[in-house]
C-alpha cells in the first residue's frame, strides 16, 4: 500500500531517482580523488573490501547499522509529522550515558536480560524527556523546533560530558568514563557473529514505524499534521497532543539508539565520545523520502562507507572525513535530480 | 444536432461576426493595444487560439469566460509574463515584443492582479517607493507628489503613512491601482478585481474606473460576475476554450435589455462554438437551463413550530490576531432552513463559523444541537452528531493539497469506522468509496489518488461539499461557498446547498455576495463588528434592509 508522499511515482522511477545521484556522487567523488592524485578505484575498492567483502568488516558494517536505523526510525516519525527534530545528538548521548551508568549497577542486582530491558527503557525515557521542552514550546507557542532542538542538543552533549566527569565517573580509570559493563553482560550476539541483537531490534523498529505511518490512523494523523497544520486543526485533531507525542516517540527512538549502541558495542561512555550520528542520519532519511524500507538500504550503504572509509582513507592517504564529501555530493545530486525531475513533470503537466 | 443547438450555433456565429467587424482598425485612430491572431500553446492545450482583440482609449472592455477560457493567459501576455507563439501584439498601432513585466510597464501597461501584491508591513508610500532602480535614492517628496496627483485623479482618500496591513482590501487595491498607473499608463489590466471586495468597495472601484475612462485610459476588466460586466463594461468579449466566442460592441450593448445581454453572454460562454468539436457533456442542456433560469426553485419547507435544530446563545470569543471577535451572538436555526449571513468581510464571520464547527473555543455562551448542549464538544464529537463545516480556505485548511482526493474525503474521519478498525487503515475501502463519491458528485479528477491540490478550484470545492454535505449531515456551516469559483461551479455549489436544505439539513451560508444570499436564504442575518446586527426574513425589500444593517445602521 502506498503512502501519501509516494503517490504518483512508479517503483522504477523511484529507483532511478536514487541510483542516478548515487552513481553521479561516486563519479564526481572519484574525480576529486583523481585531482588529489589518488586512485579512486583503489579507494572504492578498499571501501568495498573492508566493509562488505571481508567477513569481519561486514559484521562491523551491520553492527554500525543498529544505532543509525533506530535514529532513522525516530527521524521518520518526526519529519513525517512536520517536526524538525535536529536534537538527535543530545538525545542520543544523554540516553547513552544514563544507560551506561545504570547497566553496571543493575547487572549486579538483577538478571542480564532484565538489566538490558530496563536500560533500554531508561534510554527511551531520557531521550523523550530531553525533547519535552522543545515539544511543549512548539505545541503551546509555536516556537521553531529547529532552533530549540539544536540548542537542547548542545546542552545535552555538554550535560552528558559533565555527568561523566562529575557524577558518573569510574574512579578506577584515568580517562573520564562511566564504569564498564562486562562483555558477557552486553546485548546478546546473533549466532556466531559479533553482531549484537540490537540490529534486529532496529530493523523491527524501522519497519514498525513505517507500518505505523502508512497504515494506521495515528500515522495518518501525524502525516496530516506534518503536511498542513491548519488542516489538522480544521479536522479536529489534537494538534498539541500529537506534537508532543510525535516528539516523544522520535526522541525516544533516538534515545534507544544511544542505549543500544552502549549496551551492544561499547559497554561504557567516555567523556569525549560523541559519534554525532544524529545529524549524519538526517540526509539519509531525506534520501529515502521518509520511507522505512528505503532507509534500511541507505543505512547499509552509509555504514559501509563509514566503516570502509576510515581504513580506506588511511590506506589511500586522504583525510578520513572524505566520506562526508561523498555524502555531500550525494545530497547535491539528489537535489539536482529531484529538481530536474520536478520541472520535467511540470512541463508535462502544464 | 438538436434544434436548440442549431439555433445556438447560429447565434454564436452572428456574435462572432459582430466581434470580427469590431476588430478592424477605426479610421484615424489606433487602438491602445491590440492582439492580432494571437495563439499561445501550453503542452496539451491551446490556451489562446488565433484571438484578435482591440482595446480602445476611454473604454472599459470586459473579458468574460469560464476558468480555463484563456483570460489569464491573455493578461499574462500583455503583462509580459508570457510571449505569444503566433500572432502579434500591437501597442498604439506598432508591433511590440513584451518580453518582461518591466517592458510591459515601459509600454504603458499597468496591471492589478486578483491577489494583493503589497508588502503588508510597510506603509502605503513606502510600498509606492519600491520598484525604482536600485541605486536611485528613495524620493519621498516626489513620490508623495505623484501620490496626491493620483489620489485626486482616482478620487481616493488614503493616508500615505498608513501601514498597508491596516487598510481594508478595497483600499489596498486602490494602492495597487495607483502603482499600476504610476507612470501614466494608458492601459490598465484588472484581473478579477472585485472578487475580494465588499459591495461598497465594488462601487468605489466602479467610480474609479469611470474616472480613468474619462481620462482616456483603456481598461480591461476581467470578471466572473455578469452583473458587473453590464454595470461597468462598454464592450464585452467572451472567451471560451481559448477562442473568442463572441463580442458585444458598445452600440449593441446599449440597445440590449439585461435579459438579452445575459442570454447572449451565457450562450457564448457555454454553447458549442463553431469550429470546436461539439461534444456536449451530459446534462449540458439542463445546465444551460439552470444558468439561464437564474433562480433556483426553492420550496419553503421550514417548520418553525418544531424545536430548533441549532440554538446559539450569547456567543462571544476572545480576540485573535487581526480578527474580529464575536459579541453576544444569538440565533436559532431550524431543519431545512438556509440562514444566510451577510456582512462586510472581517466582521466576525470567520469566528462564528469556527465556533459553531468546534474549531475555536468560546469565551462565553452556549450552543445547543437538537436540544442538547454541545458547547464543550470538539470538532470530532460535533461531526459525529452531524455538524459540518465547509471552510472558505479550501487549500489552506480545508484540504491537504499534497494528499490524494481519497484521503481528503476522509480527512475528518481519521480513526473512525468503517475506514479504520482498531486504528488500522482500510485503504481499499477508502479508495473504493472515494471512487463512488467522485462519480456521484461529478468531481473531475484523473483518479482518486490524484493530489487534491492539482484539481481546479471548482473541483476542490466539490470534494469539500461531498465531504461535508453527506447523508449524515444535520447542520452545515458554509463559509463563502462560491468564492473564487466560475459561474458554472458557483451554480453547482448553490445547487448542492439548496438540495441539502430540501433534505432537511439546517444550513448557515456565510457570503459577501448579497445577491446569492437573497437567492437561497430563508432568513438573512447580518454581521457587523462581531455582533449579529439583525436577522431579516427574506422577501420583498430584504435586500435593502440587509444593506442598511451592513453599514451598522440599527435594524428597523
Amino acid at each position: 500500500m502506498t503512502t501519501e508522499s509516494e503517490i504518483g511515482a512508479g517503483p522504477q522511477a523511484t529507483m532511478l531517482r536514487v541510483l542516478i545521484p548515487v552513481a553521479l556522487a561516486l563519479l564526481v567523488g572519484g574525480l576529486i580523488l583523481l585531482a588529489l592524485g589518488k586512485n579512486p578505484l583503489d579507494y572504492y575498492g578498499y571501501v568495498m573490501q573492508r566493509s562488505l567483502l571481508r567477513w569481519g568488516g561486514f559484521q562491523e558494517t551491520l553492527t554500525r547499522m543498529a544505532p543509525l536505523l533506530l535514529i532513522a526510525a525516530g527521524l521518520i516519525v518526526a519529519f513525517r509529522a512536520g517536526i524538525w527534530n535536529l536534537g538527535g545528538d543530545g538525545q542520543f548521548l544523554l540516553a547513552a550515558v544514563t544507560s551506561a551508568a545504570l547497566a553496571p549497577v543493575l547487572i549486579g542486582l538483577i538478571p542480564r536480560g532484565l538489566t538490558l530491558v530496563v536500560c533500554m527503557i531508561v534510554g527511551i525515557g531520557v531521550g523523550a524527556l530531553w525533547s519535552l521542552i522543545p515539544a511543549m514550546l512548539k505545541a503551546r507557542y509555536g516556537v521553531n523546533e529547529i532552533i530549540t532542538t539544536l540548542m537542547m542538543s548542545f546542552l545535552g552533549t555538554s550535560l552528558a560530558n559533565v555527568l561523566i566527569k562529575l557524577v558518573l565517573r569510574d574512579p578506577d580509570t584515568t580517562v573520564p568514563q562511566t564504569r564498564s559493563l562486562p562483555v558477557d553482560g552486553r546485548l546478546p550476539r546473533l549466532f556466531d557473529t559479533t553482531i549484537h541483537c540490537g540490529l534486529v531490534l532496529a530493523i523491527l523498529a524501522v519497519i514498525l514505524v513505517h507500518l505505523m505511518m502508512t497504515r494506521t490512523a495515528f500515522g495518518l494523523k501525524l502525516q496530516v499534521l506534518g503536511a498542513n497544520r491548519a488542516a489538522a486543526i480544521h479536522a479536529g485533531l489534537r494538534v498539541e497532543r500529537l506534537t508532543i507525542v510525535a516528539f516523544a516517540l522520535s526522541a525516544g527512538l533516538i534515545g534507544l539508539a544511544g542505549a543500544v549502541e552502549v549496551l551492544g558495542v561499547w559497554g561504557t561512555v567516555r567523556a569525549d565520545w560523541n559519534p554525532a550520528f544524529g545529524l549524519l542520519v538526517v540526509p539519509l532519511v531525506f534520501l529515502a523520502r521518509f520511507n522505512g524500507y528505503a532507509v534500511i538500504g541507505f543505512t547499509l550503504f552509509f555504514s559501509a562507507l563509514m566503516v570502509g572509509g576510515e581504513s580506506a582513507a588511511r590506506r589511500v592517504g586522504v583525510p578520513q572525513h572524505y566520506v562526508l564529501v561523498l555524502v555531500a555530493l550525494l545530497l547535491l545530486f539528489l537535489a539536482l535530480v529531484e529538481y530536474l525531475d520536478q520541472s520535467r513533470r511540470k512541463r508535462i503537466a502544464a | 444536432m438538436s434544434a436548440a443547438q442549431r439555433k445556438l450555433t447560429r447565434m454564436i456565429k452572428d456574435a462572432t461576426q459582430a466581434g470580427q467587424s469590431a476588430d478592424s482598425p477605426r479610421s484615424g485612430q489606433f487602438a491602445v493595444a491590440a492582439l492580432r491572431h494571437v495563439t499561445k500553446r501550453f503542452p496539451g492545450i491551446v490556451a489562446l487560439d488565433h484571438v484578435s482583440l482591440e482595446f480602445h482609449a476611454g473604454e472599459i472592455h470586459v473579458l468574460l469566460g469560464e476558468n480555463g477560457a484563456g483570460k489569464s493567459t491573455l493578461v499574462s501576455l500583455l503583462a509580459g509574463m508570457q510571449q505569444p507563439d503566433e500572432g502579434e501584439i500591437l501597442i498604439g498601432g506598432a508591433p511590440a515584443v513584451i518580453d518582461s513585466p518591466r517592458r510591459s510597464m515601459d509600454l504603458g501597461i499597468g496591471a492589478v492582479f486578483q491577489h494583493i501584491l503589497l508588502v503588508p508591513s510597510l506603509t502605503v508610500i513606502e510600498n509606492l517607493m519600491l520598484g525604482g532602480s536600485w541605486l536611485r535614492p528613495l524620493g519621498r517628496a516626489a513620490t508623495l507628489r505623484r501620490f496626491e496627483e493620483l489620489s485626486s485623479l482616482l478620487g481616493t482618500r488614503i493616508d500615505p503613512d498608513a501601514r498597508v496591513s491596516g487598510l481594508s482590501l478595497g483600499e489596498q487595491q486602490q494602492v495597487e491601482i495607483m502603482r499600476a498607473l504610476w507612470r501614466d499608463e494608458k492601459l490598465l489590466l484588472l484581473d478579477e478585481p472585485t472578487s475580494m471586495l465588499t459591495p461598497q468597495g465594488v462601487a468605489d472601484l466602479g467610480r474609479m474606473m469611470r474616472r480613468l475612462k474619462d481620462k482616456g485610459v483603456a481598461l480591461i476588466l476581467i470578471t466572473h460576475k455578469l452583473l458587473e460586466a453590464y454595470e461597468f463594461g462598454d464592450r464585452i468579449s467572451v472567451l471560451r476554450l481559448g477562442t473568442l466566442a463572441g463580442d458585444i460592441d458598445p452600440q449593441r450593448l446599449q440597445t440590449m435589455s439585461e435579459a438579452q445581454r445575459t442570454e447572449s453572454v451565457i450562450r457564448m460562454m457555454f454553447g458549442a462554438a463553431p469550429g470546436v468539436d461539439a461534444t456536449p457533456e451530459q446534462g449540458h442542456e439542463e445546465e444551460l437551463a439552470i444558468l439561464l433560469g437564474r433562480k433556483l426553485p426553492r420550496a419553503n419547507t421550514v417548520d418553525r413550530n418544531k424545536p430548533a435544530t441549532l440554538a446559539a446563545r450569547a456567543l462571544a470569543t476572545a480576540p485573535d490576531f487581526a480578527e474580529t471577535p464575536l459579541h453576544e451572538v444569538s440565533f436559532e436555526l431550524w431543519a431545512g432552513e438556509v440562514l444566510g449571513i451577510a456582512g462586510v468581510d472581517g466582521n466576525g464571520q470567520k469566528h462564528l463559523a469556527e465556533v459553531l464547527a468546534g474549531q475555536r473555543s468560546l469565551r462565553q455562551g452556549r450552543i445547543d444541537l437538537a436540544g442538547s448542549d454541545i458547547t464543550q464538544g470538539r470538532v470530532p464529537e460535533r461531526r459525529q452528531r452531524g455538524v459540518r463545516y465547509v471552510t472558505d480556505d479550501r487549500l489552506g485548511e480545508g484540504t491537504v493539497g499534497t494528499f490524494s482526493v481519497a484521503t481528503n474525503l476522509v480527512l475528518k474521519e481519521i480513526g473512525a469506522p468503517p475506514y479504520w478498525r482498531r486504528g488500522i487503515t482500510d485503504w481499499e475501502l477508502i479508495h473504493r468509496s472515494a471512487r463512488e463519491t467522485i462519480l456521484r458528485n461529478d468531481i473531475r479528477t484523473p483518479s482518486e489518488r490524484t493530489p487534491v491540490g492539482k484539481l481546479s478550484g471548482g473541483n476542490i470545492q466539490k470534494v469539500l461539499l461531498a465531504r461535508e454535505l453527506d447523508a449524515e449531515a444535520n447542520v452545515a456551516i458554509l463559509n463563502k461557498p462560491t468564492y473564487g469559483l466560475d459561474l458554472h461551479n458557483q451554480r453547482l455549489a448553490l445547487d448542492r446547498i439548496v438540495a441539502a436544505a430540501a433534505r432537511g439539513v439546517a444550513l448557515i451560508v456565510i457570503s459577501t455576495d448579497l445577491d446569492e444570499l437573497l437567492e437561497i436564504s430563508d432568513r438573512i442575518g447580518v454581521m457587523f463588528q462581531g455582533r449579529l446586527a439583525g436577522i431579516v426574513d427574506n422577501g420583498d425589500g430584504a435586500g435593502n434592509k440587509v444593506r442598511r444593517l451592513m453599514t451598522g445602521a440599527a435594524a428597523t
